[in-house]
């Protein structure tokens, strides 16, 4: 056989590629159910880290549905919706701020309750420098106060920007406050390295990610506007 | 059955032994004489990238060990059919396809690393130590020399990539494979980690240590000028 005729290259060519096609999409497809449920388990960890709570992937499913009592969805104007088929945790932020315009988005809130007392967590997602940035902010039972929060990254600058991952970035964010009286003014992060000693409304960004740094206090503010009516009228009820 | 057994014995060519002295070669030279790293220098991007922790560098090195076993036996095997015209493109197909194998199945079952590594799976596929000994070795050689030269080799770029990463783990943040190896009471006695070591250019100097130690040890890889 003369391997080097033009229709043994092309036939040669053509069943090296459907074969390696056929069986790369078998695999790809039997494997799927593992790898959602690794995504899955993943984001409940990182609402349960911006609680505080830490779990392990085999223990993240349980703990969730232990603590997280109640998913609440938005729509653009701050109301209460329930839409069909669609429940707050399946809701993608990240992949709705790309493809959905503003009006159209959804916005889940995760309610958690530990010991009677009630956290409420935001997710929320926004552009860093090079790619989008995304993140879970938990607010104290004021819904005001932030408890804790967890930012994460595709492709920010590893060492700079791609520090709003770790925990020192992250717990400057702790105390800091949304409302000035009941005016909303969320939290601004400032240039790396400015004094930042009392001030409520302001975080320390990191030094040499000043972009990304910007990009989480832009995601916050422009993702909690949506929530300020909810936040407002609960605190009434509160009251 | 015996006779059949006899006749087509007899009429084979003397079988080399599974582990003849020139097959131990194959698996020992990448070892250190021929090592793909220091020696051949391939794969150096991927030794400066991931060698911060030892656990990402074994990952690695095993990701590179199966994709090269598959792609070697593969090539070899087909090494009589494949059209010499699109023999790159076949190996690259060949390759690329498992590689995506290796990031698929890391995904299912090592969520956690997978994403440490990151887009670093996805370029084994360009990692030159693969296509190297494809187009250098698989394609004229037999199935099973073949597989010894994989294994050979990865080992060799495992060792490496392993040795750097132990070195930047160890004195970049005191752990290795992920625990604290160096006491607490270093760090009272005013002991501080090499943030140097964490950031790639650490690796090409470490490398570059080990490849300093290795000359002057094997004098017969200085050349001459």
């Amino acid at each position: 056989m003369d391997v080097n005729k033009n229709s043994y290259t092309f036939t040669f060519s053509a069943i090296l590629v459907i074969v390696v096609g056929a069986s790369l999409a078998f695999v790809a497809e039997g494997l799927k159910p593992l790898q959602k449920e690794n995504v899955r388990l993943e984001k409940m960890q990182n609402i349960l880290a911006s609680v505080k709570v830490e779990a392990t992937p085999d223990e993240a499913a349980a703990k969730f549905e232990q603590y997280i009592v109640e998913q609440v969805m938005l729509d653009n104007d701050g109301n209460v919706v329930s839409p069909e088929g669609l429940t707050a945790f399946d809701i993608d932020v990240v992949k709705e701020f790309k493809t959905l315009d503003i009006e159209k988005r959804n916005y889940p809130l995760f309610v958690f309750e530990d010991n009677g007392a009630r956290k409420y967590i935001v997710p929320m997602a926004g552009n860093g420098l090079w790619g989008p940035i995304w993140g879970f902010v938990a607010f104290e039972g004021d819904m005001n106060t932030i408890y804790g929060s967890t930012f994460d990254h595709k492709t920010e600058t590893p060492g700079l920007g791609a520090e709003i991952n770790q925990p020192f970035f992250q717990d400057k964010f702790i105390g800091k406050t949304i409302f000035d009286g009941s005016e909303y003014v969320s939290v601004e992060v400032v240039k790396g390295g400015a004094d930042v000693e009392g001030k409520s409304h302001m975080v320390d960004g990191i030094s040499g990610g000043t972009i990304t740094s910007k990009g989480v206090g832009e995601m916050m503010q422009r993702t909690l506007n949506v929530y300020v009516p909810y936040f407002k009228g609960n605190q009434k009820a509160a009251l | 059955m015996s006779e059949t057994a006899e006749a087509t014995a007899v009429v084979k060519e003397p079988k080399e032994p599974l582990f003849s002295s020139k097959n131990k070669r194959l698996l020992s030279d990448p070892l250190n004489d021929d090592n793909p790293i220091t020696i051949q220098v391939l794969g150096i991007c991927s030794a400066l990238a991931i060698t911060v922790q030892v656990k990402q560098a074994v990952v690695m090195s095993l990701s590179v060990l199966v994709v090269m076993i598959g792609a070697n036996l593969i090539v070899s095997w087909l090494r009589n059919l494949i059209p010499s015209r699109v023999r790159i493109i076949v190996q690259l197909v060949i390759v690329a396809a498992l590689v995506i194998l290796v990031d698929q199945v890391l995904k299912a079952y090592l969520y956690d690393v997978s994403k440490q590594l990151s887009v670093f799976v996805g370029l084994i596929i360009t990692n030159c130590i693969i296509m190297g000994r494809l187009e250098a070795f698989a394609l004229a050689n037999k199935p099973w020399p073949s597989f010894l030269d994989a294994v050979g080799n990865a080992a060799g770029y495992g060792w490496i990539l392993i040795a750097v990463a132990v070195v930047r783990e160890l004195f970049g943040s005191g752990k290795l494979y992920g625990f604290q190896v160096i006491p607490d009471a270093f760090y009272d006695f005013g002991y501080f980690n090499n943030g140097l070591m964490i950031l790639p250019p650490m690796a090409l100097i470490t490398v570059g240590i080990i490849i300093w130690v290795q000359r002057s040890r094997n004098t017969k890889l200085i050349e001459e000028n």
